[in-house]
């Protein structure tokens, strides 16, 4: 072993003895990701189905219970109520026992039949802007078609079909978008809190100071406290990569391998900011807190959750910063589109370059606020 | 690279006009002292003064901002990586590892001074026999007393047979008979030779050292023998001599000491005051005017100044000084 990193050996197998005395911390990093990912494997779905509605149909006639079924069998609306008047229809949405309300006015029929533009009223309660995004595109559209319907009446086609084709998704589930995202969060918690946590202790304990009068090399510190970490890290990645296969079903269409290599940079990146951190927090409570800190706008403004194309163009720059950014447009892209490193190198370079920034950083606090404090 | 050439008869440790300022605040200011082989060198002083900081700077962990240092003849400013390999350093909490074994925390400081298989079989056999380590060499530290931890701290900064230990307040927090152990210990190791760099807010540990020294706001005010500094015209002025009176009713002599002229200062003791009084004032005379005011005397008797009385007075000194250049 050069010089540079005397003392890993030493460290490395101190580093590998902590973790195995302390299954329980090990136990509890390895399974809540798990829990999240069973959470949102099987508790979230993100396409907007079965709306409650509530009709008002003051018409009641063929036309309009025909409209009615369509949008029923929409599937996006689910009538739980038909009521009598304006008011009780207004009262159920107020109430959030409904987020829509559809009233078909007493004239509708008369007015189709006369070939005379006939009113639907729609309401949407807006405060969830997907549910009510996904309600005002399908009654549009019911509309719509309903209107063509009528003008063209026994042609066949439309002049113009359009026919959407989903790629990679084909069944829009969400656990194939969830999930490689997912991991993103998961490596970047998992390594971040052991990293800060494992260098806090030492300094908590007083053992750091004690280690800097010893003739260990920074180099042979580092490496020895932080190879046993991005060790864990792969097996967490190896974790979640198998129980998103094999239980919930998500093909990973691009190389396993790639997306372990392209993971190292990331490792690298989440492996920094736990040093980072650990170079401000004095005890284990605060570098718990701060660990917290990251995990925010990785999930926000990351893509993970929100597109970054809609973010606000003064926060869409942040997104460039956040290293989850780059990794979640590999895990996509590796099991969803299969990409492969002609498509993902810069993302493998950004994280490396935000890796090696950080751990710059954390070098310079280290050596000014906690070794010559 | 020039590396300064081992002088065996050296001292362990010559600091010059060490300087070390941060931002603003110069920590430690203008500190030179000699430390020679075999010696138990004494660093005492208040919390802040600098202890730490010149520690810091003996060790290579900090850089001067002037002056030098040199630690078993070698050139802090340049070779710190030889001398963290040839001191051995305790903190005062001890540094062990609480989820590791005592025989795993040896091994791994051992390997951290690259000893090879061998030679840390053998050192962790001397160590363990030296300190009485043996019994306990598969129960976690976290499970020992502090008397025990404090042991195993001292033989895992030893291990790798270093000629200049660094003991930060080894004694804070344990129990007397451990901190007696740690003494006899200490006078037999340096009895072999190795020398001594401690801290302490101890007074009695600091009567026991053979060299002290006292850093008072980045200032070395006192250095040399305990017996030498007693002997300080600044401890003990000329025409005054030192005197313990012992009474029953130690708080109210010591009001009525305070208002008899030709008593410069008085403190309390337990059950005696120690007062600096002039060299003319008849002690018979002293005792007869308690006597009159109805506090009873045992004895009173000329004493030699404690270590304390000299830090207190050379601190009342040096404080005035400070005002003084300030006003």
């Amino acid at each position: 072993m050069p010089d540079l990193f005397r003392g890993f050996g030493a460290v490395f197998y101190k580093e590998v003895l902590h973790v195995r005395r302390d299954a329980g911390t090990l136990f509890f990093s390895l399974t809540m990701p798990l829990l999240q990912l069973f959470l949102l494997g099987f508790g979230i779905d993100t396409n907007i189905r079965q709306i409650n509605t509530v009709v008002y149909n003051a018409d009641g006639r063929r036309e309009s219970r025909e409209l009615l079924d369509r949008l029923k069998n929409s599937d996006t609306f689910h009538i739980i109520r038909y009521v009598e008047n304006d008011h009780d229809l207004n009262d159920m949405i107020i109430a959030g026992k409904t987020r829509v309300g559809i009233k078909i006015p007493v004239d509708y029929s008369d007015r189709l039949i006369h070939n005379m533009s006939a009113q639907v009223l729609v309401l949407i309660d807006g405060s969830d802007s997907s549910v009510a995004g996904q309600a005002i595109n399908v009654t549009n559209a019911i509309g719509l078609d309903e209107s063509l319907r009528r003008v063209l009446e026994d042609r066949a086609a439309f002049a113009v079909d359009m026919r959407p084709k989903l790629l990679f998704n084909p069944d829009s589930r969400s656990a194939n978008f969830f999930l490689p995202g997912l991991t993103a969060i998961m490596l970047l918690n998992v390594t971040t809190f052991l990293t800060a946590f494992s260098i806090v202790r030492e300094k908590e304990r007083g053992t750091l100071e004690q280690l800097f009068v010893t003739p260990v090399r920074p180099f042979g510190l580092l490496l020895g406290k932080l190879l046993p970490y991005l060790g864990i890290g792969f097996f967490e990645l190896s974790l979640i990569l198998f129980f998103m296969r094999f239980v919930f079903l998500v093909p990973i269409h691009g190389s396993v391998l790639l997306l372990f290599i392209l993971s190292m940079p990331y490792l690298f990146a989440a492996l920094s900011l736990g040093i980072l951190i650990s170079s401000k927090a004095k005890s284990q409570a605060e570098a718990m807190q701060l660990a917290f800190l990251p995990i925010l706008p990785s999930v926000f403004f990351s893509g993970y959750i929100f597109p970054r194309e809609t973010m606000p163009a003064l926060f869409y720059p942040i997104s460039y910063l956040i290293p989850a950014t780059y990794f979640i447009n590999i895990t996509r892209g590796i099991i969803l589109r299969g990409a492969g490193i002609k498509h993902l190198w810069t993302d493998g370079l950004a994280l490396f370059i935000i890796g090696t920034l950080l751990l710059v950083i954390a070098a310079r606090r280290f050596r000014n606020k906690v070794i010559m404090a | 690279m020039v590396t300064t050439p081992q002088n065996p008869s050296g001292p362990a440790i010559s600091a010059e006009h060490l300087v070390r300022r941060f931002g603003q605040v110069t920590a430690v200011n203008d500190v030179s002292f000699r430390v020679e082989k075999g010696e138990i060198f004494g660093f005492l002083g208040p919390n802040g003064s600098g202890k730490t900081t010149v520690i810091k700077m003996l060790t290579g962990l900090l850089p001067l901002s002037s002056g030098s240092a040199y630690v078993e003849g070698l050139d802090v400013r340049v070779d710190s990586e030889l001398v963290r390999e040839r001191i051995g350093y305790m903190s005062q909490n001890y540094s062990l590892y609480h989820d590791l074994t005592v025989a795993e925390n040896l091994q791994f400081y051992g390997r951290i001074y690259s000893l090879d298989a061998a030679r840390l079989k053998r050192r962790i056999e001397e160590v363990v026999q030296l300190n009485g380590l043996a019994p306990y060499m598969n129960r976690l530290s976290a499970q020992l007393s502090g008397g025990w931890k404090q042991r195993l701290a001292l033989g895992c900064a030893m291990l790798h047979e270093p000629k200049l230990l660094f003991l930060d307040e080894p004694t804070a927090g344990i129990d007397p008979v451990a901190r007696r152990q740690l003494w006899d210990l200490l006078f037999e190791l340096s009895g072999h030779g190795i020398t001594f760099f401690v801290t302490t807010h101890y007074m009695d540990e600091a009567e026991r050292c053979s060299h002290v020294a006292y850093i008072y706001y980045g200032k070395i005010i006192a250095d040399g023998t305990p017996n030498t500094l007693r002997e300080l015209p600044d401890v003990q002025p000329q025409g005054t001599i030192r005197v313990e009176i012992t009474t029953p009713e130690v708080t109210r002599a010591l009001r009525f000491a305070r208002q008899v002229p030709g008593i410069r200062s008085a403190t309390i003791f337990g059950q005696s005051i120690h007062a600096l009084i002039d060299d003319h004032l008849d002690l018979q005379v002293l005792e007869e005017q308690l006597l009159k005011n109805g506090i009873a005397v045992a004895e009173i008797r000329p004493l030699a100044p404690s270590l304390e009385d000299v830090f207190v007075e050379l601190t009342y000194k040096h404080q005035a000084l400070l005002e003084a250049s300030r006003a």
